[in-house]
């Protein structure tokens, strides 16, 4: 649905150069919901508005439902973005316009009659719960009702992907998760596909089911996220499971970090493993935790003993995900 | 003592002679001056449609025209008043002094309002397909009304006090009474008349202004 290919983008000149991207790729399959997560700087914002071409990249090509974007005259450009819906941080609606004024606007952009044009904006401000505040100027509502109102307006045009710019960031956490819900709601009913940065791991926990993690400009990890939790080594995994300890482990003994996904948490891995080999096991911390709607385990252990190698190659047999460090 | 029966006609034709002065120059000027400030902020290197050059231009031209006062713009301009109107006296041939010196004046009121637009409206307006018209219709316009309306009421109020010296050069109006008759003449209590009447006009125009601008501002 979204496909990035080498895209890079600078900003500046010379030696004061920032290089914002570099050459990222990025594959957004239809109907999923991809957030893209990075520390800020690392180019999140950048990558998000080089979709819609608000930013030209340098090099590299956009393409957004079989249309590349990247080629696009001026006039080709401006009916292209009418089919991508943006939402804000700050949200971004017009402090002049009602509520209902402002889910019309991208209607009035395209020239939509105005009996239909309202009854449209009947609709939206319906599907995302705020009928009764038609009439309200933004400065009357609160942050989750004004980013609703963002969200009306974005899909006002029906369009096949919605760009979210850490659009709960300046939500408390309550409001966070309403908006979140309404997200996943409208990705399934619409078969929306949505594209969000973030800085908050909460966000991909609680709706992604692909993510990319950016770094200093660059895609240092990619793919859906049962495929990469299940992998302890992965950037993503570390996030949701720290490390526990950062010293290293004593004479004799390793560490390792077992993941547990779905059904394989239900066997008593751990009983069975101290009573087939010469080992010792202590237990050094554990979460559980749903991503993504799946359930996942880890559990970082201290292994001493005699038959530690052998007791790490049973463990794998079991299709567990273990490292060892 | 005072004979009011001639001086109320007068003073009546005087405060008149002002308003139209102003008005129709005010009229002018928000025509004139509004695209101007618009292309003030839109031609510069984070305006929609970026023309360095054309910013310099007009940039230079605003500040120009700013920097000389008024009773020197009068006399300068005076050849082409001349040609526009075919006369340089009267309040219809003050109107084009008093335009020229409030455009350059206004267009830095508008600019400064626009720039005060959160530019994530601009972008969220771009992110829907607007066109840059489109954008300064429906965007940064309506979003800096409010200030723009207090520019309006500004503006009005300094072209009064412009009126006045253009009435010494003989446009007429209030400020023509206040000199001729008021301070030339001593008759004091004229004098105290067009201050008061003055006051007056400055005062309801700012409540007018005023009332406008929290009417638009829905903030």
């Amino acid at each position: 649905m979204i496909t990035l290919k080498g895209v890079s983008k600078s900003f500046g000149n010379g030696g004061n150069a920032v290089h914002a991207l570099h050459e990222v790729d990025l594959e957004v399959g239809r109907g999923e919901i991809f957030g893209v997560v990075g520390a800020s700087g690392a180019g999140k914002s950048t990558l998000i508005r080089c979709v819609n071409l608000l930013e030209k990249p340098d090099k590299g090509s956009v393409e957004v439902d079989g249309q590349v974007m990247t080629t696009l005259g001026d006039a080709e450009l401006r009916k292209a973005r009418q089919r991508i819906g943006m939402i804000f941080q700050l949200f971004n609606l017009l402090s002049s316009r009602t509520a209902a004024q402002n889910v019309a606007f991208p209607l009035e952009i395209q020239k939509m009659e105005k009996p239909l044009r309202e009854k449209r904006v009947e609709e939206l401000l319906e599907m995302v719960g705020l009928t009764d505040k038609a009439g309200s100027y933004p400065a009357q509502l609160s942050g989750g009702q004004k980013q609703r109102v963002g969200i009306a307006r974005a899909l006002a045009t029906n369009p096949s992907v919605l760009l979210c710019d850490e659009a709960t960031s300046a939500l408390d956490p309550a409001n966070t998760r309403a908006i979140l819900t309404l997200l996943k709601d409208l990705n399934q009913r619409l078969g929306l596909t949505i594209l969000l940065i973030t800085h908050e791991m909460e966000v991909v926990r609680q709706i992604c089911d692909h993510v990319a993690i950016l770094e200093e400009g660059r895609v240092v990890e990619q793919g859906a996220i049962s495929d990469l939790i299940a992998n302890p080594t992965s950037r993503l995994s570390q996030a949701f499971f720290p490390p526990i300890l950062d010293s290293q482990p004593a004479e004799g003994s390793v560490w390792a970090a077992i993941t547990f996904l779905g059904g394989s948490a239900d066997e008593p891995v751990l009983t069975n493993l101290v009573r087939k080999f010469d080992v010792e096991v202590n237990i050094l911390g554990g979460s559980i935790q749903t991503i993504g709607g799946q359930r996942v385990g880890q559990l970082q252990v201290e292994l001493k003993g005699e038959q530690t190698q052998e007791a790490v190659e049973h463990l794998r047999e079991l299709n567990l995900r273990v490292e060892v460090r | 003592m005072m004979d009011w029966s001639s001086w109320l006609p007068r003073l009546w034709e005087a405060t008149y002679l002002t308003l139209y002065m102003v008005s129709v120059s005010a009229l002018f000027t928000v025509v004139l001056g509004l695209p101007l400030g618009i292309l003030l902020v839109n031609s510069d290197s984070r305006g929609l449609a970026p023309r360095p050059w054309l910013n310099k231009v007009l940039g230079l031209v605003v500040n120009v025209a700013r920097s000389l006062p008024f009773i020197i713009l009068l006399v300068v301009i005076i050849p082409f008043t001349r040609a526009l109107v075919g006369t340089i006296i009267g309040p219809t041939a003050a109107i084009v002094p008093l335009t020229i010196a409030a455009v350059p004046f206004f267009a830095r009121v508008v600019e400064t309002a626009i720039r005060e637009v959160d530019r994530g409206l601009v972008e969220a307006a771009r992110s829907m397909g607007a066109t840059n018209g489109e954008i300064v219709r429906k965007v940064l316009i309506p979003e800096a009304l409010p200030s723009i309306l207090l520019g309006v009421a500004l503006t009005v109020i300094s072209l009064i006090s412009y009126s006045a010296m253009a009435g010494a050069i003989g446009a007429g109006g209030l400020g023509d009474v206040a000199i001729r008759f008021g301070y030339q003449r001593r008759e004091d209590t004229v004098l105290l008349v067009t201050v008061i009447l003055l006051i007056v006009v400055v005062q309801g125009i700012q409540l007018l202004g005023n009332w406008l601008a929290a009417r638009v501002n829905r903030r």
